[in-house]
This record gives structure tokens, sequence and C-alpha cells, in this order.
């Protein structure tokens, strides 16, 4: 009897052990509530939360410094965590060390590199969607001047830039893109003021790369137009917003973690463009002409079926020089090195 | 051309008007004798507070006030820890920015996102038509026109007025202002909170007018421009004035040159403000420096009539 008693037990153990929630954590770099980045990664935690319900449990630790980032990773993985996220590259090679003083746990992070056997990297072409808004603001401009109020001068944001600089001069060859360092990812007064400055140079559409929604609430209160990035921030502007590029993390996480739940998880490295639905456009508004809309969505399915690429030639650099000639194209390579802008765009990277 | 030029000084005036705030309350607390390096904290609290009662009321002027109390009630937990405790300052202050920016973090999470009543600028008849002064200085919001008038306010009253004396006296030498029959714990007290006042002031300019909205951290960084710019000013309202218009200016400016395309090594530009809050820690433990600078000689030092120091 005594013998049965100690089976029933183990096989309760057993299912309680096999139907244990998978526990997931998430890392931010910045505060949730700043209606950017991080708040669109954490739009990204909610959604897969919602979609496995009981099956997986998540949490998130905010506003973790670079340099707290391993004890942080650390506590994680020892309170039991089988996944984390983190979700900046200033956080790989702290998950890249602490991944390999815990195998059995999957470290994964965004925008980085570094791969291994249980550590993988992820990111979006969110110059894909910024080709996008590019070709919409280049149709919308009447001065046919745009400003571009952007971050840091690195590889990813000059990408978008150039991206979008590309897709308005298909549009409007006249037009140009100004662009404006505000040297902070996050800094609203100081973002704001970077599109009012913008604006008083005549510029009449105002694109925003940087983390909070104050540039747009810059180009609401001139009455000019403005398209956002990383999420729908539409309620800021009601009266000018056209678009923004966003990033919709929960279609990644989802296929991440239900690969993970189905035991088929592998390493690897995710680029996901348009047609992987981690990048895309907020609904434009109706301030988009509809041929405007069509075009648009007739360039959203070409990129996403691969039968054209925002960054083949001919592509020229500011100074006039050929970089990409007609019939090539810009390898991940060059685009992830990229340091140059293209034709159209008036503003310098400090090196 | 022209208007980029306006743009710059009407920007460094709106950009300067949070650092005022806060500069001038600062002063008054420093004038007591009361280093309270929490403004960031007390700002941040009083953005919260100002964007939230807005967003629940409608009531612009009932969201300033409660922006004004809470910075006031943060302050008096420094004045408390300083004062009544004797805790080191520095300490005590740095305490009040971590709250502060937890606090509204915290309680701010459910406002992200959300549209409240906000100032609009208020053109002011004649004044408003001069050519290029009118719309950088009379076209603004009610709160920067508060912030003009603040200015010759304080000054009267630091230099002109009894309590002011005392208050300065408070700051010098407690002893002698103790020996008159000033009470030195209560002035402090009240000069404190009041400086709370101003944070909380500043924290509402930025929620309700600068960039009307709540995301977390929103002032990132002007406290600590603020205390740097008590020490540029000499503690004195009119020079913070200046100072705060000209930082202010210092952050547009850095744009305005992009587009002009004059090269101008920005990053030096933004170093400014830090290194005058390093100079903050030699004058609240040198006596020295303080004399050589006219801080208040008793800037830092808690009072006590047992302990004379």
């Amino acid at each position: 009897m005594k013998k049965y008693l100690f089976l029933i037990l183990l096989t309760l153990i057993g299912l309680y052990v096999f139907a244990a929630p998978l526990k997931v954590a998430f890392i931010y770099v910045g505060p949730v509530g700043d209606d950017g980045w991080t708040y669109a990664q954490n739009l990204g935690r909610l959604y897969v939360q919602n979609y496995f319900g009981d099956k997986i449990q998540t949490t998130y630790i905010e506003s973790v410094p670079t340099a707290n980032a391993v004890n942080v990773l650390k506590q994680l993985a020892l309170n039991g965590y089988n996944v984390i996220y983190t979700t900046s590259f200033s956080y790989m090679d702290q998950t890249a060390e602490v991944a390999k003083l815990f195998p059995n746990v999957i470290f994964e992070n965004c925008s980085g590199y570094l791969t291994g056997p249980n550590m993988a990297v992820y990111f979006g072409r969110i110059e894909e969607a910024e080709y996008l808004t590019g070709l919409i603001a280049g149709s919308m401009t009447k001065t046919d001047k745009i400003g571009y109020v952007a971050a840091f001068p690195t590889p990813e944001v000059i990408r978008g830039i150039n991206a979008f600089a590309l897709g308005v001069q298909s549009v409007n060859p006249k037009a140009t893109v100004q662009v404006v360092w505000v040297n902070d990812w996050y800094n609203p007064p100081n973002e704001k003021e970077a599109a009012l400055s913008l604006i008083s140079a005549g510029c009449d559409v105002i694109k925003s790369e940087t983390d909070s929604p104050a540039p747009l609430q810059a180009a609401e209160s001139k009455g000019v137009y403005c398209i956002g990035y990383n999420t729908d921030q539409s309620s800021y502007a009601p009266k000018t917003f056209l678009t923004a590029s966003v990033f919709n993390w929960g279609t990644y996480y989802k296929d991440d973690i239900q690969a993970i739940l189905d035991g088929k998880w592998k390493t690897h490295n995710f680029w996901g463009g348009l047609d992987s639905g981690v990048v895309g456009l907020a609904p434009m508004s109706n301030l988009v002409p509809p041929q405007v809309q069509n075009l648009v969505n007739a360039m959203e399915n070409a990129i996403k079926t691969h039968s054209f690429n925002p960054f083949s030639g001919p592509i020229y650099d500011q100074s006039g020089k050929l970089m990409i000639p007609a019939g090539q194209s810009l390898s991940d390579q060059d685009l992830l090195s990229m340091n140059w802008f293209v034709k159209g765009v008036i503003g310098s990277i400090s090196k | 051309m022209n208007d980029i030029v306006i743009s710059t000084f009407a920007g460094a005036i709106r950009a300067g008007t949070p650092l005022l705030f806060a500069t001038l309350g600062e002063i008054l607390a420093e004038r007591s004798g009361v280093l309270n390096l929490g403004l960031e904290g007390m700002m941040l609290m009083g953005a919260f507070t100002g964007f939230s009662i807005s967003y629940i009321t409608g009531n612009l002027w009932l969201a300033v006030l409660a922006a004004i109390l809470v910075g006031g009630l943060m302050a008096s937990l420094h004045a408390f820890m300083s004062i009544t405790l004797r805790i080191n300052q520095v300490v005590s202050g740095l305490a009040l920015v971590f709250l502060g920016q937890g606090l509204s973090g915290f309680w701010g999470n459910a406002y992200v996102g959300m549209q409240a009543n906000s100032f609009q600028n208020l053109k002011i008849p004649l004044l408003g038509d001069i050519p290029y002064i009118g719309p950088i200085v009379f076209n603004r919001d009610i709160l920067v026109y508060i912030g003009y008038i603040s200015v010759p306010v304080i000054w009267w009253f630091l230099y002109k007025t009894t309590a002011g004396m005392n208050l300065r006296a408070v700051g010098e030498a407690p002893d002698a202002a103790d020996a008159r029959g000033i009470n030195v714990i209560l002035t402090r007290y009240l000069y404190t909170i009041i400086g709370g006042f101003f944070s909380g002031l500043a924290g509402a300019y930025i929620s309700l007018a600068y960039t009307p909205m709540w995301v977390q951290n929103m002032t990132a960084g002007r406290g600590w421009i603020a205390v740097a710019l008590v020490i540029f000013a000499i503690w004195d309202p009119v020079i913070a004035l200046i100072g705060a218009y000209a930082f202010g200016g210092i952050s547009v400016l850095q744009f305005s040159f992009q587009i002009l395309q004059v090269p101008i090594p920005v990053n030096i530009m933004n170093m400014f403000p830090y290194i005058f809050t390093v100079f903050v820690m030699l004058f609240a433990s040198s006596n020295r420096i303080k004399k050589l600078f006219g801080a208040p000689s008793a800037l830092g030092v808690p009072y006590s009539r047992e302990e004379k120091t």
C-alpha cells in the first residue's frame, strides 16, 4: 500500500512539474511608461501572456542599468526562469556571459549579434517600415522639406533614416530630409525642441525616431504633419498624425515561446521584416489620400513578397557618389555597419 | 532664418522656465542653510501630480496647486530628516530623488498615453505685437509669465524685507540669528518647504505646458541642472533668471546649430551644467570655497543650540 502511495505521490509531483508554467522574464532598458521602445516591448510581453494564458508566467524588470545586468540575469536564472529576453543591444555581452553559466536557461538578446547554444538574437527590419513612411512623407510635403528627429548616429538609426529618405525621394525627388540629432534616446523636452527647430526651418512633415511622443506634440502644436515610431502614438497628435513605423514584438515572442513549449527551439539569429509581422505600419490616418494609401499598400506587398528591396541600386550618397549600382543591393553586412547618408539627407554623422 | 532666430530665443525661455522655478526655490532653501539635492525627485512628483489631477478633474489651476503642495510635502520630508534629525543633507536629498522617481513612475503608469488639459499661449495685447520681442517674450503660457514675475518679487523679498534679511541671517550665521530671537529651525523648515513648492511648480510646467503628457522620468535630469544653476547664480534670483534662460538656450541652440550647419561640439555644451553640479559638492564641503564664491556660510550644516560649530 505504501508503495502505491509513493507512486501516486511521484506521479503527482511529476504532473505538477510538467504542468508548471514556463517562466519567462524580460529585462527592459527604460521605464515601461516611456511610451516608446520599452513600452512597445512590454506590449509584446502582455500579448504573449494573454495568448498563452496559464501555460506561461511572465515578469519584467525595467530600467536595468547595464552595469547591473549580470546580477539581475543571474538572479532571474536562479529563481527558475526558463526563458530570459534582454531587450536592448547594451545587454548583449552580459547576456552571453550569464548564458554560459546557465546552459539550461534560454537567453535571447534583442538587436545583438552574439549567439550560443542557449542564446539567440532577434531584431526587426524597421527600415522596411521606414521606407513606407518615407513614401507618405514625400507625398504629403508641400515645402519639400521634411524633418527627422533622430537619437544617436548608430547603424540602426542611420539605416532607418536612409530607408525613409529613399522612400521620400522615390515619390518626390526634390524633397530633402533634414536630420537633427537629439543625442539622447529619451529626453522629452529636448525631443520637442529638436522638432520645433525643424519646423521653424520650414519642415512641414516631422518624422520622429526618438522614444517619447514629444516630437509629435510639437508638430501638432504647429499644425504640421507627423509620423511616429515604436508604437501607434496617434493620440498625441489627433489632427496631424499620418502613421508610425511600429514594432510588433508580440508576433515574434509568440512564435518563439511556442517553439520552446513544443521543444523545437533552436538557437537563431532572427531579423524579421514586414513579411514576418514584427515590424509594420500603424493604421494610416484619414489625412493620407487614398491614392497614397494604395501606393503604400502596394509597396508593402512588394517588400513582403521580396519582389522589391528598398536598398536596391542605384543608390547615391550625399555627395552624389554612386554607392550601389543598378541591379545590386546592399547586403545585410553592409546594412549592419551603415555609416553614410543617401542623397537627399541633410545632416552629418559625427564619427 | 528669422523664424529660426525667433524660435531659438523662444525655445530658450521655454526650456529655461522649469529650470528657473526650481532654481529660485533652491536659492531660498540654500539661503536658509539647507542644501536640497532632491529637486529632480520633487519635480517628477510635481509633474506626475499636475498631470494626473488635470486628467482627473480637468482643472488646470487645481492641478498646479496640487503639484506645488506635493513638492512642498516632499521637501518637508527632507526638512525633517536634515533639520530635525540632522542627517547628512546630501544623502537625504539623494534619497528624495530616488523616492520621487520611484513613486511617480509607479503611480504614473496608469496615465501613460492619456491626454489632459494643458496651458495654452496667452498673447499680451500690444506688447505681444512688438517685432521679435513680442513672439519671444509676450506670447507665452501663463506659467512663463509667473516665472518673469517671481524673479523681482523674490529679489525684493530677499534684499528689501525684514523677513528676507532674517532668512539670509539664518543661512549665514545661525548662532547670531538665534541670539537675535529668530527661530532658526522654523525658518529653515519654512524655506525648505517653499523651495519644494517651486520644484513642484517646475514639474507641473513640464507636464502641463512644455510637453503636456506624462511619461516616466520626463524631467530627464533638469533637477540636477537647477542645482548647478544655483551656484552659477551665486544665490541671486536675477542672475538665476539669466542663467536659467541661458542654460535653456544651450539645449535649444544645439538643434538650431545643426540645422544651420554650424560645427559646434554639442557634447561639450551639454556638459556645462554637470560641471557646475560637481562644484555643489565642493561648496557643501569646504568653508573656504563657500567664502570665495559667496555661498551661505552655514550651507549644509545642521543647526543645534547645544553643539556650536
